[in-house]
């Protein structure tokens, strides 16, 4: 059998931790009850367990159960949050919103749904580094601002915003406050007692638990409304119903409960990985880190290897799983739009690679990881046309391509 | 003797061999299904491979199967976003949306909450039969969509969609099923329905809470309901949700070659029910209409249905008072008030709907339990009065 390759793709999802996985079958197979069945045991004990997920979800992230509502993944956290708020607060705030040319397409996508129904939207291009001047932001802000949506850790560069700062300018403007969080749990510290954030999206799926699941903040104080996307049996106090997966619901929540205890150390160990494999990438040359490396989670690093191809690269390292661009967008070829957005050329934002480093990641991957890049991208710049003349000192963005 | 449960239209326990096919994809084949490495195609073939299975046991092709993770999301989003693609109003008079007076609430209220449109509501008999001459009467009206379950949560009676269908389609609307409680209970044929718009969903049928699924006659023009990294071409945004779909797949499988095996045997049980109760003088629900096997819903004059729950919870049976994901509130049934039963009458019904698992002697248990406690219930009721 083929041997399955190294696992750096921790961004686009992660494995069920097989403690998750654990505690979740005996919710598939003996306690299958509906929680919302009132009327026998079956439908309490799912009840009680979908009650102690919650809890453990807020408390990973410094909230009250209570504002903790079940989704089935960021991305319906975040059209719940966007067009949920967008269309409660439209008639008393306005209908402009502010958010970041680098956001998840499940933000700018929503967004552009807005805009369609009559909505105008500012799309904030973020510095070179990937982080948000908040002067720009703070410029941004007009009188009908209704809402604006910031993540807090970008899923294809790792960087993190300053999300206490952009709140408060938010909390002074009476903007209403989003933040995409689904990249941030378990890497960042997240403390809703105290940060200035109206709606915050989760998923389990990037924090060790299973896909098809996710959670949406929603402030208490101050009290943040949001109009239901989806209707029905009236769950999660209205604001979203349909009966919960409470296999899903315990496995997020045991997810988030090991995220909570082992997250300082998990962290230490990352960054020492993600440190080894840098200094072993950057011995190649013509390499270029992209996103700030100082505001960013020890999980991600995105190189730009110049003077390669980006699809001939990713087909030349099958012996490791890695992404070029997100996940969510790598099914067409166009190069990452948030590169794009951070001023890389066309060239090396299609020769970039996100590697994204988890809790299974051993040194020895590393290792591997490193050599395997030098030597491919050896062979690859030894065919290419263009490296040659890079090493006959000839300036490429110069030459005037004649058409033919 | 064991707890039975006797809920199966509120959930269903998973099938062993579903969780077997399910248990890789929690495991080693984690991949996201849109990555482009090995262990995103391994995902991919695999959610492939269910919706060609979903597609197979609701007689549509793979490619008019959209995932959705729940029954709730493919209702909300076929009434919402049939009816955001077309025009709210014909000649400035307001279009309607029609749903059955029967409805899940998860169609009923997203119609209700659609802006610019008339939802009205089509009547149903005493027999829970959608009232064809009424529905002719309302469609004289511009209409855009019409939504009508196939078979009733509560009451288990099978509606005519074929025929509901073809008025619908004569007055130029779009056609919505929820066949939610159908599947796996009687045949489900997407073409023969005539429908434009079906929903399935898999905790229904012994695969896992999570994933449900749109049918969708592909020349319909559907807006999404959540908008993102464009998965399931564009209509449903959000990480396939993998190990949910491949056991959705995997109990569609199960569920339509045990068909005739669930139909004969549940059927032998709620006989064997419904004689013992009209023993006791029940009165069934949706009795004279065609029903699907499993399902049993009756009352007992004078006796409080939330009261005589309880008491066969202490005994150790897991039945309904009405649907569950309404039964967080205590109002009557609204399918009940709908038939013209009664308020007190309907506060008393309780609905039994049995699965493969249980037996006949869960059955002669429950009519003893039963007879005891409406017994000890007309004596308190007696000696309160």
């Amino acid at each position: 059998m083929e041997r399955q390759p190294i696992y750096l793709d921790y961004s686009a999802t992660t494995p069920v931790d097989p403690r998750v996985a654990d505690v979740m079958i005996p919710y598939l197979c003996e306690h299958y009850g509906n929680p919302a069945s009132r009327s026998h045991p079956y439908g309490w004990t799912a009840e009680k367990a979908v009650e102690n997920a919650r809890e453990e979800i807020a408390l990973l992230v410094g909230a009250d159960p209570r504002e903790i509502v079940w989704t089935s993944g960021a991305t319906e956290s975040n059209n719940l949050a966007i067009k949920g708020a967008a269309n409660f607060y439209a008639s008393t705030k306005g209908k402009h919103i502010i958010t970041i040319a680098t956001e998840h397409k499940a933000v700018i996508d929503a967004v552009r749904e807005l805009e369609r129904q009559g909505f105008t939207a500012t799309y904030l291009e973020p510095e070179p580094d990937g982080l948000l001047d908040l002067a720009k932001f703070k410029a941004a802000i007009q009188p009908d601002t209704v809402l604006a949506s910031v993540m807090m850790v970008n899923n294809e560069i790792g960087v993190i915003q300053d999300i206490a700062a952009i709140g408060k300018i938010c909390r002074e403007a009476g903007v209403i406050f989003h933040v995409d969080a689904a990249q941030a749990t378990g890497k960042v510290v997240i403390d809703l007692a105290n940060l200035p954030v109206d709606l915050m999206s989760f998923c389990a799926h990037k924090t060790y638990g299973p896909k098809g699941i996710g959670a949406l903040y929603v402030s208490r104080k101050p009290r943040v409304r949001i109009e239901a996307q989806m209707h029905g049996g009236g769950h999660e106090r209205g604001m979203r119903s349909g009966t919960l997966p409470t296999h899903q619901c315990v496995g997020m929540g045991e997810a988030f409960r090991l995220a909570r205890l082992e997250m300082a150390t998990e962290n230490e160990r990352i960054r020492m990985l993600r440190d080894r494999l840098l200094a072993g990438l950057q011995d190649i040359e013509e390499t270029y880190v992209n996103g700030d490396l100082e505001h960013r989670i020890p999980h991600n690093l995105n190189i730009s290897f110049n003077y390669v191809e980006g699809e001939s690269l990713i087909m030349a390292v099958k012996g490791i799983a890695v992404s070029s661009g997100s996940a969510c967008t790598s099914a067409s070829l166009e190069p990452s739009y948030v590169l794009r957005a951070l001023g890389r050329s066309d060239e090396l934002a299609h020769s970039s690679i996100r590697f994204s480093i988890g809790r299974f990641t051993t040194e020895a991957d590393v290792d591997y990881t490193i050599d395997l890049m030098k030597s491919k991208i050896e062979k690859l710049r030894e065919l290419s046309p263009l490296w040659e003349m890079f090493k006959d000192g000839i300036d490429i963005s110069k030459v005037q391509w004649a058409a033919h | 003797m064991q707890p039975a449960y006797f809920d199966h239209n509120s959930t269903t326990a998973l099938k062993k061999e579903v969780l077997e096919a399910m248990l890789p994809f929690m495991a080693n084949q984690h991949g996201n299904a849109t990555s482009r490495h090995s262990f995103g195609r391994t995902a991919r073939a695999a959610v492939e491979q269910a919706r060609e299975q979903v597609a197979n046991a609701v007689g549509a092709y793979a490619n008019q199967i959209v995932f959705t993770a729940s029954g709730t999301e493919a209702n909300n989003f076929a009434v919402r976003g049939i009816c955001s693609n077309m025009e709210p109003a014909i000649n400035s008079v307001p279009a309607q949306i029609l749903t059955s007076a029967i409805e899940h609430p998860c169609v009923s209220r997203p119609a209700a909450a659609m802006r610019g449109y008339t939802a009205k509501s089509i009547k149903v008999d005493s027999s829970c039969n959608i009232d064809i001459a009424h529905l002719q009467k309302l469609l004289v009206a511009p209409t855009n969509l019409v939504s009508a379950m196939l078979v009733n949560n509560e009451t288990g009676v099978i509606q005519d969609i074929a025929k509901v269908a073809e008025l619908a389609r004569e007055h130029k609307a779009f056609v919505h099923t929820d066949a939610v409680q159908a599947l796996g209970k009687i045949p489900v044929d997407f073409f023969a329905l005539g429908v434009h718009a079906m929903t399935v969903s898999s905790h229904k049928i012994g695969g896992p809470l999570g994933a449900g699924a749109l049918v969708l006659d592909k020349r319909i023009d559907i807006q999404p309901l959540l908008y993102g990294g464009g998965q399931e071409r564009g209509l449903r945004s959000g990480t396939e949700n993998v190990a949910a779909i491949v056991g959705f797949g995997a109990a569609c499988d199960i569920a339509i070659k045990n068909l005739s095996a669930f139909d004969v045997h549940t059927a032998n049980l709620r006989d064997h029910l419904e004689i013992g109760l009209a023993k006791l003088n029940a009165v069934i629900f949706g009795y004279n209409g065609l029903r699907v096997a499993n399902t049993s819903f009756f009352a007992f004059n004078n006796i409080e249905g939330e009261t005589l729950v309880t008491a066969l919870d202490n005994a150790g049976f897991a039945v309904s008072s009405g649907s569950a994901c309404s039964s967080d509130s205590t109002e009557p049934s609204h399918v009940l008030l709908a038939m013209g039963v009664p308020e007190d009458v309907a506060r008393g019904a309780i609905r039994v709907s049995f699965g493969l698992s249980n037996t006949q002697e869960q059955v002669q248990h429950f009519l003893k339990v039963l007879e005891h406690e409406i017994a000890r219930l007309h004596n308190l009721t007696a000696i309160a009065a």
